[in-house]
């Protein structure tokens, strides 16, 4: 029943194909990651005929397995001009998964100048040119796709900033509420713009349950696992209650977080944006703290944010957001970040990317420190519009470094850094240095060891046992993002070997298999040399896994802290 | 000699966000804990002077103590 769908959008042709019998073992990112690496010419133009947009859910995406309803999509990111994964909530990977359908691919450009919609259904897929919905804001459009198919059906859509092709653009899906999650980051957006393709809804009629090899073992394994993520205080209550904002304090306390264009390691903001005051703004005005982005999900970070008024601001209202425009921009009011949070999501812009540049934008005197109310009308009247300031903007941190002449840049292959800074933090320096994806946390989110006490502790101001730490998550990382489950079930896995063995049960019970945890490991290893190599082929080398200059120049207060790893060191990383 | 404690999250709950506290010296972080009635294995992370500290570390004169149940994100 599993198969592949394939749309080519030179010919508006649709190909249902078998699975080849060497992807038949790879789900989410080992899918996607295996699939570009085959398909796409690694020099080719990342908005050109020959890249292609992967879809896929996980390995266990479908089942009733708890938080695997993750979707992962892959292609050459337009953004750092190398391969890119990225995985989200919302509801339609798991239908994508009940219909049978292991990776969809699209190909090719059109012809002509046309917008088109895809249309997935139980029987295949029909390729429609679309008028109404072309420049409209996400929520809105997710509503009329809403009353054309059914409230029930997926939906994965384009904003006006993947219209514009813009680098800071994402991709963004429905969640089970009509509001959006987000494939972030390496400005997918445009890929899927360069194909014209406004939006991909999936309708469930006819969704089968998935087939399980040994349902009396799944469910045993399944109720095991559930149990092991209830009862680990962070997936099973902290997540639930502060969401991931609570690290703005955590990252503060231990001069980590990075404040006003990573000139400080600590934020004088930090109270009024964190974890704590979002909390407790959510229960006055009868918000919501926990929220799952997909059925299934029993860890819920996610949450509903509502105004002063009771009227809803935004959801999904995560960390590297609040950190970029919070501390690093200096914004003080946490409303006005998720007014942006808002307008982000409806014009389909990763908030991250843009949060980020927003730092160096007013390092370039583009806008004053701290100014919500410009970034709020920047979001809407210059980048929402596509003026000629909005597109340098939207063009990312990186190239707005470029275009105003300043140094302090903070990108690895062009991707902006996000909320942890690695002078203080040093393992998570080394992940955005390796990591294939340019600057990426969730990569090997070494935070968890260097500063959150789980699975031990490395100090993260030595040098000591990072590239290990970082390698060993990495590796585990690209296992557990091919399973279709979310990150966060790392916390509990990283504390307790019994609880990787229950996903590792739950995949062989799944599919009537024998993994072993090396295995797993084997995959993971996989799944990153397939992806580096891609990004060697691609044109780079080792020296572009570093972090820019100024981390190496500028000290960071409070501790003083300087990025002293060599070259020579960091490269040690692929040794595996 | 003086201490400044700062609790996250829900130690803050039914005790303070900030506080100045007195303490002989010599004390470590665990009497500070048993004071203020939270149970050392509900502590994520401790950290003196913004760096990472075991419990059983010594304060000193004029230290920001600041106290984290397990929580996490990314
Ligand atoms: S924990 Fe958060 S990110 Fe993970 S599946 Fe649940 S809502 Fe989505």
């Amino acid at each position: 029943m599993h198969k592949i769908l394939r749309i080519n959008m030179s010919d508006l042709s649709v190909k249902t194909e078998e699975v080849p019998v060497a992807w038949a073992g790879y789900g989410g990112r080992a899918l996607t990651s295996t699939i570009v690496a085959a398909e796409v010419p690694p020099t080719c133009h990342p908005l050109g005929p020959n890249n292609k947009l992967v879809f896929a859910p996980g390995l266990l995406t479908g089942t009733v397995a708890s938080n695997s309803g993750r979707l992962s999509v892959g292609s050459k990111s337009p953004l750092t001009g190398g391969i890119k994964e990225s995985n989200a909530g919302g509801t339609s990977a798991q239908i994508i998964a009940k219909l049978g359908i292991k990776a969809l691919i699209i190909e090719g450009l059109p012809a002509d100048d046309k917008w088109r919609g895809i249309y997935i259904d139980k029987d295949g897929a029909r390729i429609e040119e679309e008028t109404e919905l072309i420049g409209m804001g996400n929520f809105a459009a997710v509503q009329v796709l809403n009353n054309r198919i059914s409230k029930s059906a997926g939906v994965i859509i384009l904003g006006p900033a993947g219209e514009m092709k813009m680098l800071t653009s994402n991709i963004s899906v429905k969640d089970p509420d009509s509001h959006l999650r987000s494939h972030g980051r390496g400005g997918l957006g445009a890929v899927m713009g360069s194909k014209k393709i406004k939006f991909i809804a999936i309708d469930p009629t006819g969704a089968q349950p998935m087939k399980i090899a040994d349902p009396v073992k799944f469910k045993a394994a399944g109720m095991a696992f559930t149990k092991f993520l209830l009862n680990h205080p962070v997936s099973g209550q902290g997540l639930k209650t502060y969401g991931t904002d609570i690290l703005v304090n955590v990252l503060n306390e231990a001069g980590g977080l990075p404040t006003h264009n990573f000139t400080t390691g600590q934020s004088l903001n930090a109270e009024s944006i964190s974890g704590e005051t979002m909390y407790a703004n959510i229960i006055k005005r009868e918000g919501k703290p926990s929220h799952g982005c997909h059925p299934g999900c029993v860890i819920q970070c996610s949450q509903v944010y509502n105004d002063a008024e009771g009227k809803y601001l935004t959801s999904g209202f995560e960390y590297e957001t609040i950190w970029a425009l919070g501390a690093n921009a200096d914004v003080k009011d946490l409303d006005q970040i998720a007014k942006a949070d808002y307008i982000m999501d409806d014009l389909g812009l990763d908030s991250i990317e843009t949060s980020v540049m927003f730092g160096v934008a007013m390092e370039a005197g583009v806008l004053h420190w701290g100014d919500g109310t410009e970034i709020i009308r920047i979001l809407k009247d210059e980048i929402g519009k596509g003026t000629p300031l909005g597109r340098v903007l939207g063009a990312g941190t990186g190239a707005v470094g470029r275009a105003y002449g300043v140094t302090r840049v903070p990108v690895v292959k062009n991707q902006a850094i996000p909320a942890y800074d690695p002078r203080s933090v040093k393992g998570i320096g080394i992940t955005y240095a390796t990591t294939p994806m340019g600057a990426d946390h969730t990569a090997g989110y070494t935070i968890a060891t260097n500063i959150l006490g789980v699975g031990g502790h490395v100090d993260p101001l030595k040098k000591e046992g990072q590239i290990d730490l970082s390698r060993n998550l990495q590796i585990a990382t690209a296992a557990v993002d091919s399973t279709g489950m979310c990150l966060f079930i790392a916390f509990p896995v990283l504390d307790d070997a019994a609880c990787l063995q229950a996903l590792i049960d739950l995949i062989n019970a799944r599919y009537g298999i024998a993994l072993t945890g090396d295995d797993v490991v084997g995959l993971g290893k996989y799944v990153l040399k397939t992806e580096h190599q891609f990004n060697l082929d691609a044109g780079f080398t080792n020296k572009d896994d570093r972090l820019p200059e100024f981390f190496t120049l500028e000290r960071l207060a409070p501790h003083n802290a300087i990025w002293d790893f060599t070259g020579p060191e960091i490269d040690t990383f692929w040794n595996f | 000699m003086q201490i400044q404690v700062r609790l996250y999250a829900t130690f803050r709950i039914g005790r303070f966000n900030e506080q100045t506290r007195d303490y002989p010296p010599g004390t470590r972080i665990s009497k500070v804990l048993e004071d203020l009635e939270i149970d050392e294995s509900l502590i994520g992370t401790a950290f003196i002077d913004f760096k990472y500290a075991t419990l059983d570390r010594e304060l000193h004169e004029g230290a920001r103590l600041g106290i984290f149940p397990k929580v996490g994100g990314g």
